[in-house]
C-alpha cells in the first residue's frame, strides 16, 4: 500500500483475511457475525451499521477496491434477500466477503455509494432485477430494464412469459418431445405477459420527453427542448442506441454547454438478454456456452473464469482432482490468444472512433482471422469457442489443422498445429504489434487527439471499481494474474503493464504493452505444451459427467480478462449431495462496471472526445447488459 | 465478384448469331432487378455477437463489397438493407422499428443468426423478442449461432437471388410504386411489458377479463391488427403465419425438408419465362390467323 | 520533427500495398491464382497482403472439428444388416445437455407391448434456438448425433424451414466419415468398432452362439478412402490403418452376470439418491 491517504493504520491493512474478519467480529460484536452456512465464507453485517463498518473495511483494513456487489434471493431458504460484497486490496491478496440481509418484502439495505462509488451501477442493477431499495443512493432507478416494467425479474418467484419449469432439463423434451414453439403457448403469440392491473391509457405516450423521462438527467429536458423558450445555454444530445461508435447498442445522453459536456448519463439494457435468469435455470454445464456470449470478442476468457468458479465449488466436495498441467497450459494459451484478439479489436475500434477510418481495423481484423482459424480448428467455432470444461477441456490440440472438402468449391488447408502456432507466436503476432506501433504510437494526430483526454485519476479509478487497462492506465498496477494468481500464472514470467497518466493514450499504451506481455507468455507456453504432449487433459483421466452435482456453498471466481476483472459469483444449493443447477449465478462484468466512471471521465471534454473516451474504456455490450 | 453483364442477356427473343456479343436484349424487370441487387447498401448497425461476424464479413478477408453491398451506412436514410445481427431485445426493438420506418423503399431485412430469426438461445428470456419477424417483414433468414462470414455471404446472395425472381409488373414485388403513401410499421411501446399496437385490442380484452376475475382467454387467436399499416404482403403473410394457431400435430407432419433457398426464386423466373413464351406463341398464332 | 510519426505510419500503409504484390511475385504468381494447391499458402501464416476469399467461387473448407447444426447418423444404405437404421437409441442425453433446450425427442415404443424401444419415433431440432455448442455430439454415448459442416442454410421462410425433423436431420454414416475422417477414426478407437455399439453387440452374440456370422472389422474402409480421395485431401494415414480387433478392452465384452450385477447396483444407487433428494437445503 503506497497511498497513505487511503490507509492510515499500517498494522491493520496488512492483516490476513482471517485476521481482518476476526478483528471486525471483536470490534463490532453484535453487528458482525461470521457466516457459518456450509461452504460459505466471510461475515454478515447488521444492515443498520453497514455503511459505518464498510468505511472501516475500506480505510482501516485497507480493502479499498470493491470488486463485486450483488444480491441473492433466498426464497425458501430463510426467506431473505442478501447483498454480497467482495472487497479486495489493490496491493493484492484475497477477498473480504461481507453480506447484509433484509426481508424479502420492502427490502431496504443502505447504499454503499458514499463509500465505494463503484457500487453505483451494481446497486441499481440489484434494485432493477431484485427489487432491493438502497436508501442513500443518489440515483436509484432501473438500469437494464425500462422504467415501468412490471416486477423484478431475478426474484425467484418472478416468472417470465415463456416460463416452462424451474430448472433445466425440461420434461417436455424427452421422452414425449412433441415439438412446439414457445410462442404457440402464449396468448399473444409473443414473449410477453401483462400484469392484471395493467393501465392501458398510460401506454401510448410517444412524445419527445418520453424518450428522456425516467433518466433522471438532473436537467429539465422539457425546458431545454422547448423551442419557444430559446434557451441556448444547455442542450441535450442523445447518442445511441443506434450509433456507429457506441460499440453496439449503447446509449449516452449528454448535456452539453456549447461543445463542452456538462454531464453524461449512460443508458444501457438494450442488449439485456437475461443471462443470469437463464443461467439459474440452466445446469452448471449448460452455462459454459452461454458465457461465450458475454464478452463475445474473447470467449475463451469467459469460459476460464466460469470453470474456475465452478472448480472452486467442486473442490469443497469429496473426490476432487485439480486440472492437469497440460490442461492449465492450454487454458492459459487460449486465454492469452483471446486477449490478443481482444486488444487488437479494442485498439482498432478506438482508432476508428477518433478518426483513423477503418485502415487499422482492417489490418487487425486480418490478424484476428488467423487466430480465429486456430480456434475454429481446435474448439470448433470461430467466436463461440465453448472450449473449457470442469476439470478439463473439450479436446486436446489436434495434430493437424486440417479441413475436408464438403461443399462445392471448398478449398482445403492442412497445417501442422504446433508449426502453425509457433509461426503465429514467433513471427506473425509480434510483426503485427510492431506494425501497430509504427503506424500509430508516434502519430502526431493520435497524440494530440488522445493525450490529456478522458483523464481518470488514480484514486477515482480505485474508488469507481475500474478494472483492466482502465485501472492500470491510471497508475494502479493491479492485475489479477499477479494480485491473486490462478492457473499456472505464478510460474510464468511477465510484467504488469501500467501507465501513470490516466488518459486515453495511457490506456492505449497499456494495451500495447499487454499485447507484448501476452506474446511473452505464449512463448513460454509453447515448450510447456511440447513437454506435456500426450498427457491427459482431464483431471480424472476421463471426460467429466454431463450433469455434475456441485457441492453446497458459494464461490467467486475471477480472472483478468481482456476488458478487466471478470468475476462469477455462484451459489450452489440443494441437498447434501449438492445440486446440478446454480441457485444464484452472477457475472461481475468489467464492461458494465467500467462504465461507472464514464460520467466523471467525460465531464468538461468536447462532444467529439466522448466516442474516443468510450472506445478507450473498451466495452462490449454482451457483457455490459448481459 | 465482377458484374456479369452476360446474365442480363437472358431473353427468349432470337438474336442473330453474328450479333450475339454486340447487343443485349433484356426485359425491364431484369434490368431493374440487376440494378437493385447490385447496389444494396447495408446499414451500419450491430446488435450483438453476430455483429462481430458481420464486421468480419465486411473486412478484407470476405469482403461483401464484391457483391455490391458496397459500403455500410450509419444512417437509415442511405441504407437499403437492414442486417439484424444479433439478439433483439424488447428494449431495442422500439428503435429498430423506428429505424426501419426511416429507411427508403425498396428496403430489405436480413435476419442474421438464430436470435434475429427466432429468439435463439436467449429466447426464453423475459427481455428477448422471439424473432425479428414478430415486428418487421424479414426477407432472408440466416441460421447459425453465429453464422460464419461465409454463411452470411450465402444469405446475402440468397437475397440477391430473391430480388432476381421479382418482376416490376407484379404489384406485390414492387409495392413502393403503389397508390398512396406507405404507412409506417407501428412502433411498439414499452409499458408493463412490450406492447405491439397491432395487438392493442387483444391486450385490452385480456386486461378486462383479468379485471373481472375471469380466466385469461386461453385459446390462441389471431392478433387483431388495429392499424392496417403494412403495404407489403410479405408482412401480412409473415405475421399471419407466425400468429396462426398451429397445433403440434400439424407441425409434426407438414415440415418440408428444406432445400436450396433460391430454387424457388428460379422457379418463379422460369414460370414467368414460360408464360411470356406462351403469350408470344399465342400472339404469333393470332397474327398468322389474321394474315390468313 | 513534427510529422515524422505520421509519415512513418503512411509508409507502413504503402508497404502493405507493395507487399501484396511482392508476395505475389515471390510465389511466382501462383498465390492469387484460383487453384487448390495455392489456397493453403494464401490463407496460411506466411502470407502477406491480400487474403480475400472469393467466396462463391472458392470457399474456405471448415476444419474437422467445426460445428454448425446437429445431424443424426443413420447407417449406410449398403450396410448388410442395419441399412437405413438410426444410430440414435433415443436415450435423451442430448436433450438433457442441450443448453437452450432445442432438441425434442419422441421415444419409440413397441406397438404391441407399449414398452419403450431404443429407436426414436420423432426427433426435432429447432435451429432458431440451437446455439451450435456441440454438447449433443460431445455427450452422445452412441456417436449418433454429430455437428454438421454445411453452413449454407439461408432460407426465405423460417416457419417451414427452421424446425428440422428426423427426415431432414438424418444423414448417412459415410457422410460423417467423409467430412471428419480423423474424428470418425478416433471415435472408432474409443468404441472399438466401426459399427454401432449395438451392432457390435449383436454380432458378438451371433458369433458366440452359432459362429455363423464373421465379424466385419474393416467394412467401412473403402468408404473412408473414397471420401478422402473425393475431398482432394490427402487421406489421413491413420484412417487407412486396419481397425483394431473387436475383442478385448470393450465394456461389453464382460459376461451377462457381471452386467446384471452392475445394473442392479446402479438401480440401488438411484433409489438412494432419490430418497436423499427430498432434503432441500
Amino acid at each position: 500500500m503506497d497511498n497513505p491517504a487511503l490507509a492510515p493504520e499500517r498494522q491493520l491493512d496488512a492483516t490476513t483475511i482471517d485476521e481482518a474478519t476476526a478483528y471486525l467480529q471483536s470490534e463490532y460484536a453484535g453487528a458482525v457475525t461470521a457466516d457459518d452456512r456450509e461452504g460459505y465464507q466471510g461475515v454478515i453485517i447488521d444492515r443498520a451499521r453497514l455503511v459505518e463498518i464498510a468505511r472501516v473495511i475500506r480505510d482501516d483494513l485497507g480493502f479499498d477496491y470493491l470488486s463485486s456487489a450483488t444480491a441473492v434471493d433466498y426464497l425458501g431458504a430463510g426467506d431473505h434477500m442478501e447483498m454480497v460484497y467482495h472487497a479486495y486490496r489493490t496491493s493484492g491478496g484475497g477477498a473480504l466477503v461481507f453480506k447484509a440481509q433484509a426481508d424479502r418484502e420492502n427490502t431496504e439495505i443502505p447504499s454503499l455509494v458514499s463509500v465505494w462509488s463503484g457500487a453505483d451501477f451494481q446497486e441499481r442493477e440489484a434494485w432493477d432485477l431484485m427489487g432491493i431499495r438502497f436508501p442513500g443512493h443518489p440515483n436509484l432507478k432501473r438500469i437494464l430494464m425500462w422504467e415501468g416494467f412490471h416486477g423484478h425479474p431475478l426474484r425467484k418467484d418472478w416468472r417470465e412469459a415463456y416460463y416452462e419449469e424451474e430448472q433445466k432439463p425440461f420434461d417436455s423434451r424427452w421422452p414425449g418431445g412433441h415439438v412446439h414453439r414457445a410462442e404457440e403457448k402464449n396468448v399473444f403469440g409473443k414473449n410477453v405477459s401483462y400484469p392484471p392491473e395493467i393501465d392501458l391509457n398510460r401506454l401510448m405516450d410517444t412524445s419527445e420527453s418520453a424518450v428522456y423521462q425516467s433518466l433522471g438527467l438532473g436537467v429539465d429536458v422539457e425546458r431545454i427542448m422547448d423551442k419557444d423558450g430559446f434557451e441556448t445555454n444547455e442542450l441535450v444530445v442523445n447518442m445511441g442506441p443506434h450509433h456507429p461508435s457506441t460499440h453496439g447498442v449503447f446509449r449516452m445522453v449528454l448535456t452539453v454547454d456549447g461543445e463542452t459536456v456538462t454531464s453524461l448519463e449512460p443508458v444501457m439494457g438494450y442488449l439485456h438478454r437475461n443471462h443470469e435468469k437463464i443461467g439459474e435455470r440452466n445446469t452448471y454445464l449448460h452455462n459454459i456456452p452461454f458465457t461465450d456470449r458475454l464478452d463475445y470478442i474473447s470467449s475463451m476468457g469467459n469460459n476460464h473464469g466460469y470453470v474456475l468458479a465452478v472448480e472452486q465449488l467442486m473442490s469443497m466436495g469429496r473426490r476432487y482432482n485439480p486440472p492437469t498441467y497440460r490442461c492449465e497450459a492450454l487454458r492459459v494459451m487460449m486465454v492469452e490468444l483471446s486477449r490478443i484478439v481482444n486488444h487488437l479489436w479494442a485498439i482498432g475500434f478506438w482508432l476508428n472512433d477518433i478518426g483513423a477510418f477503418f485502415t487499422p481495423v482492417l489490418y487487425f481484423v486480418q490478424e484476428r482471422e488467423r487466430i480465429l482459424d486456430f480456434f475454429e480448428a481446435v474448439a470448433g467455432s470461430r467466436m463461440m469457442c465453448n472450449y473449457m470444461r470442469f476439470g478439463g477441456l473439450f479436446a486436446d490440440l489436434p495434430e493437424r489443422i486440417k479441413s475436408v472438402s464438403n461443399l462445392t468449391n471448398d478449398r482445403v488447408r492442412d497445417y501442422n498445429t504446433m508449426q502453425f502456432l509457433t509461426e503465429m507466436i514467433n513471427e506473425r503476432i509480434p510483426r503485427t504489434i510492431d506494425d501497430l506501433e509504427r503506424l500509430l504510437t508516434q502519430n502526431e494526430i493520435l497524440l494530440e487527439r488522445s493525450i490529456g483526454v478522458g483523464v481518470l485519476s488514480r484514486d477515482d479509478a480505485i474508488n469507481y471499481s475500474a478494472a483492466g487497462p482502465l485501472l492500470r492506465g491510471s497508475g494502479v498496477a493491479y492485475d489479477i494474474r499477479r494480485a491473486e494468481p490462478y492457473s499456472i500464472y505464478p510460474e510464468l514470467d511477465f510484467d504488469v503493464a501500467v501507465e501513470e497518466e490516466g488518459d486515453m493514450y495511457a490506456r492505449y499504451r497499456v494495451r500495447v504493452a499487454e499485447l507484448r506481455e501476452s506474446v511473452r507468455i505464449l512463448k513460454q507456453i509453447l515448450p510447456r505444451l511440447e513437454a506435456t504432449a500426450g498427457e491427459s487433459i482431464w483431471a480424472d483421466g476421463k471426460p467429466g459427467a454431463y450433469a455434475p452435482r456441485i457441492p453446497h456453498g458459494e464461490a467467486y471466481g475471477r480472472v483478468e480478462n481482456g476488458k478487466g476483472e471478470l468475476g462469477y459469483y455462484l451459489v450452489s444449493a440443494g441437498g447434501r449431495g449438492g445440486s446440478a443447477n446454480p441457485w444464484r449465478y452472477h457475472v461481475r462484468a468489467p464492461s458494465f462496471i467500467n462504465l461507472t466512471p464514464m460520467g466523471i471521465m467525460s465531464r468538461g471534454y468536447k462532444v467529439a472526445d466522448i466516442v474516443g473516451i468510450l472506445g478507450s474504456i473498451d466495452i462490449v455490450l454482451g457483457e455490459t447488459d448481459r | 465478384m465482377e458484374l456479369n453483364l452476360q446474365e442480363l442477356n437472358q431473353t427468349e427473343f432470337p438474336v442473330p448469331a453474328e450479333l450475339e456479343n454486340n447487343i443485349a436484349i433484356t426485359s425491364l424487370s431484369q434490368l431493374y432487378n440487376w440494378g437493385r441487387r447490385n447496389s444494396m447498401w447495408p446499414m451500419l448497425f450491430g446488435l450483438a455477437c453476430c455483429a462481430i461476424e458481420m464486421i468480419a464479413t465486411a473486412a478484407s478477408r470476405f469482403d461483401f463489397s464484391r457483391f455490391g453491398f458496397e459500403v455500410m451506412r450509419a444512417t437509415p436514410r442511405q441504407a437499403d438493407l437492414m442486417i439484424v445481427s444479433g439478439t433483439v431485445t424488447k428494449k431495442m426493438v422500439v428503435p429498430i422499428v423506428r429505424l426501419y420506418n426511416q429507411m427508403p423503399e425498396p428496403k430489405y431485412v436480413l435476419a442474421m443468426g438464430a436470435c434475429a430469426s427466432g429468439g435463439g438461445p436467449f429466447k426464453e428470456g423475459y427481455n428477448v423478442v422471439s424473432g425479428m419477424d414478430k415486428y418487421l417483414p424479414v426477407d432472408v433468414y440466416v441460421p447459425g449461432c453465429p453464422p460464419t462470414p461465409q454463411a452470411l455471404l450465402y444469405g446475402m446472395i440468397a437475397l440477391q437471388r430473391k430480388i432476381d425472381g421479382q418482376s416490376i409488373a407484379n404489384g406485390d414485388d414492387v409495392p413502393w410504386y403503389g397508390v398512396g403513401t406507405a404507412e409506417p410499421t407501428p412502433v411498439p411501446v414499452l409499458g408493463a411489458d412490450i406492447i405491439d399496437p397491432r395487438q392493442m385490442d387483444m391486450i385490452r380484452r385480456q386486461a378486462e377479463a383479468a379485471a373481472n376475475n375471469a380466466p385469461a382467454i386461453g385459446a390462441r387467436e389471431l392478433p387483431a391488427i388495429t392499424q392496417v399499416a403494412v403495404t407489403r404482403t410479405a408482412v401480412e403473410s409473415a405475421a399471419v403465419a407466425e400468429a396462426a394457431p398451429v397445433s403440434s400435430d400439424a407441425l409434426t407432419f407438414e415440415l418440408p425438408t428444406g432445400g436450396v433457398p433460391w430454387t424457388e426464386a428460379e422457379d418463379i423466373r422460369e414460370k414467368r419465362r414460360l408464360r411470356a413464351l406462351a403469350r408470344k406463341a399465342l400472339r404469333a398464332t393470332r397474327r398468322a390467323a389474321e394474315e390468313e | 520533427m513534427y510529422g515524422t510519426g505520421l509519415a512513418k505510419g503512411l509508409l507502413l500503409t504503402l508497404r502493405h500495398f507493395v507487399e501484396s504484390y511482392a508476395d505475389d511475385i515471390r510465389y511466382g504468381f501462383r498465390k492469387y491464382h484460383h487453384s487448390t494447391d495455392n489456397f493453403a499458402i494464401r490463407q496460411g501464416t506466411k502470407t502477406k497482403g491480400v487474403i480475400t476469399v472469393q467466396y462463391p467461387d472458392e470457399k474456405v473448407a471448415v476444419p474437422e472439428r467445426f460445428r454448425f447444426l446437429p445431424f443424426l447418423i443413420v447407417e449406410d444404405e449398403d450396410h448388410p444388416t442395419r441399412a437405413g437404421k438410426d444410430w440414435c437409441t433415443s436415450c435423451g442425453i442430448c436433450a438433457k445437455v442441450c443448453p437452450p433446450q432445442c432438441i425434442w425427442i419422441v421415444r419409440g415404443s413397441d406397438p404391441n407391448t407399449g414398452r419403450p424401444v431404443p429407436d426414436p419415433e420423432a426427433f426435432f431440432i429447432d435451429i432458431d434456438i440451437c446455439m451450435n455448442c456441440g454438447y449433443c455430439a460431445e455427450y452422445c454415448p452412441f456417436d449418433a448425433i454429430k455437428m454438421d459442416h454445411d453452413y449454407e442454410l439461408a432460407s426465405y421462410n423460417r416457419t417451414t424451414h427452421h424446425i428440422h425433423d428426423k427426415k431432414r436431420l438424418s444423414k448417412p454414416n459415410s457422410y460423417w466419415r467423409g467430412i471428419a475422417p480423423t474424428r470418425a477414426y478416433e471415435e472408432m478407437l474409443a468404441r472399438g468398432t466401426w459399427e454401432h455399439k449395438d451392432a457390435a453387440k449383436e454380432a458378438r452374440r451371433g458369433t458366440a452362439s452359432s459362429r455363423s456370422q464373421p465379424p466385419r472389422p474393416a467394412s467401412a474402409q473403402p468408404a473412408v478412402a473414397e471420401a478422402a480421395a473425393a475431398s482432394e485431401a490427402s487421406a489421413p494415414a491413420e484412417a487407412t490403418a486396419p481397425a483394431p480387433s473387436v475383442e478385448g478392452a470393450t465394456p461389453w465384452s464382460e459376461d451377462d452376470a457381471k452386467r446384471e450385477e452392475r445394473r442392479r447396483k446402479a438401480l440401488e444407487r438411484k433409489a438412494r439418491r432419490a430418497a436423499k433428494r427430498g432434503t432441500a437445503f
